[in-house]
């Protein structure tokens, strides 16, 4: 088999890339999606709220998604489901298999990684206790409940304010489970304000903050978990511990790009997103591999992962068109409360577009103003009321200012205080 | 009436069976929980010791010498994973240095070959992570790795296989001695046995003072861990404990056979023989004191944690034997560490006792091989495509994170004594054991052993009775 670009996942990055590049150019495109169908996680969110910014409509993931699949399956665009890639190398040779083909391998002469992003699980947290059933990432909780049908349990605990922690709280309560509290480590919530009021408020649904599970009980079957306070250090505060009887016990406690093939291939990594170092032109540090979307760093909304995706499979089909990154990277920092800025590389000599720089705060900011400097000159202010660490931020920087400075050293984008 | 029974599937029970199952016996083994390896053989450091621990001359020092010489053929006809990947007990003052000596020399009383005092600068030349304070080292290069899931799941595939009877959920309640041999009550009836083989583990003691005046005690002493995933797992090459103390051998660091990285475990003599849970300080105990040997551990990859508990006597060593007042009830107590090690050494030595006592005709149809699950993950691409021609399934991947196929847990669900949980699953075929901690692969393993089982999704469990993974109500 042969293709000019393989895409790795078919959520919303592989499908966006995909469409992108043949509309730029790319004639032999491969998708290649693990699940049964294409989608992603998408086909397992089938709560609303999807598509604001691309579409300005409220759609639900499966309807998001399938708006895509239509332009590829429009397009006659080449794909491969049941399909798991097992190993990309530096040259671009993508390894898979699935029960048609068996194992397989494509030289590619361009590669898109659109993996997405996995949940981390208890272990991670090292919560002590037994091992019984009734544990579940909300993720796998979704997908038993929403696409295979099945209630995981009927008195929930949730431990994490992420996103898919709060939609799952109000998706039990819909479902007639009794969703007793959501926990959070943190002072504030890592998931969108909307997802506040429209999953917990609305249901009466207690959220508490600086509160982690410090025990679970039970040795069959989930029976129940203490919480308690955590202090500023986020140490469990003796005293305060409150058991909770229940029989199921969600997690969502973070999502980690899933990034084992980009190690494999030996793709540098970002150690703050966990995922691939990339340009503006969301080429990783290997010539011709592409990474976009989840993959790449957790988004808040799938219409940033669209876009990116987009932006990605525009500058692949640029690459298999010979455009190749020219002169020396300039990096992007992030400082001052920004924990991170995606891309983490600007090649100047290769700027054909303004640069989309997309970033996360660290902790909840009020009055403060998002400040780009080029070298020490500030060349970019912006006031934000709130800023918080469950929501992605963005700012644009115009080509020309970048053109206009040829020994430009550094770009730094970081928070900075508002006078009232 | 079963010539002989034996009372646990666990390693030892496992490999008793399967030593058995080479005479013409009518043989049975009573297992209260769901599956084999279910205590003490799930939860352990899948270690190989090389045997210079236990006292010379001790039951310890014997059979663990023993099983150590047999396990690379042991793991070559089972077909399981081992590694001789070598050890070292690590001391950090010179001062200790004769301690090191000394724990040669009881090695080399043992009979342990190859062992040898290494300079904290050799040692960080062999493996660079360890800590600038290491003294010196002795080395074991007979150490080694194994899966202990996979160890005693072969001896009972291999045993049943030959005809051995395994009956689970099966608790024995009542030993009665009887003029020939011994009636066993059970919460599944009643089951009459020429000869007991008691390898009950942390249960031993109890079946031992059902029929014995002279009476045993079991102290369940809890062992905590923390797994790392794979990408920690080279971390260490080698096995790395520190000088053992009155508390056993340390908390250690090692790579597993299948490649993650395990710390732990701690000692804690404690009450209830079913306590597995894990404890806070009982994970900050092994961190901190895993750090000694090396400061960089990388615990941001831990994946999981547990406890396990070992069968400590209170005499220390292993109790082995026919017990003193009961003839033709065998106890196999206080199968501690080296316990894994020695347990295929044990299972030859029942043998032969029980070979003695009842002089059965070998079993001419015994089949000494057993080939393990195929694993597309470590097969040449031809023949995974050859396993795909014939079988679609090999190319359905379930467990992206340790990259398990359809076709690997089917093959699970299916083949002599198979998968009937998901730790079952788990633990055959290691769906579920990676980063994501069966996250992902939940919903379609659960799927599977349903429609294999002919089951209702909803009747699996995790690992047995109570452990149902779904509601029972609701949801349409």
């Amino acid at each position: 088999m042969k293709a000019d670009l393989v895409i790795v996942g078919g959520g919303p990055a592989g499908l966006a890339a995909a469409i992108s590049a043949r509309d730029h150019g790319v004639e032999r495109i491969l998708l290649l999606e693990r699940e049964q169908e294409l989608g992603g996680i998408l086909n397992q969110c089938i709560h609303n709220g999807f598509g604001l910014h691309i579409f300005q409509e409220e759609l639900t993931g499966p309807e998001y998604a399938a708006r895509f699949v239509e332009q590829l399956e429009a397009r006659n665009i080449s794909y491969e489901l049941d399909t798991t890639v097992l190993e990309v190398s530096p040259e671009k040779e993508v390894t898979a298999i699935n029960p048609v083909h068996g194992l397989f391998s494509i030289q590619a002469g361009a590669v898109i990684l659109a993996m997405g992003c996995r949940e981390r699980p208890r272990g991670a947290l090292n919560i002590p206790g037994y091992r019984p059933a009734g544990i579940y990432s909300a993720g796998a909780a979704q997908k038993l409940v929403n696409i295979h049908g099945y209630l995981p349990g009927k008195e929930v605990v949730i431990l994490g304010s992420g996103d898919i922690g709060l939609i799952m709280a109000r998706r039990m309560t819909l479902e007639g489970a009794k969703v007793k509290v959501v926990a959070e480590l943190m002072p504030y919530s890592g998931g969108l304000k909307r997802n506040l009021v429209q999953c917990l408020e609305d249901f009466d649904i207690p959220l508490k903050l600086s509160h982690t599970v410090v025990e679970i009980h039970g040795k069959q079957r989930v029976t129940g978990v203490t919480l308690a306070q955590v202090d500023e250090n986020q140490k469990p505060v003796p005293g305060t511990e409150e058991f909770l009887s229940c029989d199921t016990l969600l997690l969502s406690v973070g999502l980690i790009p899933e990034n084992e093939l980009s190690q494999q291939c030996g793709i540098q990594l970002q150690p703050v997103t966990q995922g691939p170092v990339v340009s503006q032109r969301f080429e990783t540090s290997v010539e011709g591999i592409f990474a976009c979307g989840n993959v790449l760093h957790v988004h808040d909304l799938v219409d940033y992962v669209t876009q990116e995706a987009q932006a990605a499979g525009k500058y692949a089909a640029h690459y298999l068109q010979g455009g190749r990154r020219q002169g020396a990277p300039i990096p992007v920092l992030g400082t001052g409360g920004v924990r991170y800025a995606v891309p983490e590389l600007v090649y100047p000599k290769s700027l054909d577009d303004s640069i989309l720089i997309r970033f996360r705060v660290g902790q909840v900011y009020e009055n403060h103003g998002i400040s780009v400097y080029l070298d020490d000159e500030r060349v970019l202010h912006r006031k934000k009321r709130v800023m918080t660490p469950g929501e992605m931020e963005q700012v644009s920087l115009d080509r020309e200012l970048l053109a206009a400075r040829p020994h430009l050293q550094s770009i730094t984008v970081t928070l900075e205080e508002e006078k009232p | 009436m079963y010539d002989v029974v034996v009372i646990g599937a666990g390693a030892v029970g496992c490999c008793v069976a399967r030593e058995l199952s080479q005479y013409q016996l009518h043989i049975g083994v009573l297992e209260k929980e769901e599956d084999v390896c279910s205590g003490t053989s799930k939860a352990n450091s899948g270690i190989v010791h090389a045997g210079f621990d236990a006292k010379p001359g001790s039951k310890k020092a014997l059979l663990n010498v023993l099983g150590n010489q047999r396990m690379a053929e042991l793991a070559q006809e089972l077909d399981f994973s081992f590694r001789q990947n070598g050890s070292l007990v690590l001391c950090f003052q010179e001062e200790e240095i004769p301690k090191l000596e000394a724990l040669l020399e009881n090695g080399r009383q043992n009979g342990v070959s190859g062992l040898q005092i290494l300079s904290g600068g050799e040692v960080r030349q062999m493996e660079p992570n360890l800590s600038p304070h290491v003294a010196a080292a002795l080395y074991a290069p007979t150490g080694g790795i194994v899966c202990p899931f996979e160890l005693t799941i072969a001896m009972a595939e291999n045993a049943c296989v030959n005809g051995v009877e395994f009956r689970f959920h099966t608790q024995v309640q009542a030993v009665e001695k009887q003029e020939k041999g011994f009636l066993l009550h059970t919460n599944q009836g009643d089951f009459a046995a020429r000869l007991v083989i008691n390898a009950a583990g942390l249960f031993s003691d109890t079946l031992h003072n059902m029929v014995s005046k002279r009476k045993r005690t079991i102290i369940p002493r809890k062992g905590e861990y923390c797994l790392m995933d794979k990408q920690a797992g080279g971390f260490v090459d080698k096995t790395i404990f520190q000088l053992p103390t009155q508390w056993g051998k340390g908390v250690l660091i090692t790579p597993t056979v299948h490649g993650n990285l395990l710390i732990g475990p701690t000692a804690l003599d404690i009450l209830d023989p079913e306590d597995t849970a894990t404890t806070a300080q009982g994970l900050a105990e092994v961190v901190e004191k895993a750090k000694r040997s090396a400061e960089g551990i990388p615990l941001r990859q831990v994946i999981t944690s547990f406890a396990g508990l070992r069968a400590h006597e209170e005499d220390g060593d292993f109790v082995i034997g026919e017990a003193e007042d009961v003839p033709g009830f065998y106890d196999l107590l206080g199968i501690e560490s080296p316990g894994l090690t020695s347990a295929p050494a044990i299972g030859e030595l029942v043998a032969q006792w029980v070979a003695e006592t009842l002089r059965p005709a070998r079993n001419s149809h015994f089949v000494g091989t057993r080939e393990k699950i195929r694993r597309v993950r470590e097969a040449y691409p031809e023949t995974v495509n050859q396993w795909i021609a014939e079988n679609p399934a090999y190319g359905k991947m379930v467990c992206r994170c340790c990259q398990v196929t359809e076709g690997e847990i089917v093959d699970a669900i299916r083949r002599p004594l198979g998968a009937r949980s998901m730790d079952g699953i788990k633990r055959r075929t290691r769906a579920g054991m990676g980063q994501c901690q069966a996250g992902f692969c939940t919903p379609k393993a659960l799927e599977l052993l349903a429609r294999e089982l002919g089951a209702d999704p909803r009747e699996i469990t995790k690992a047995g009775e109570g452990s149902r993974i779904l509601e029972q109500e609701g949801c349409p």
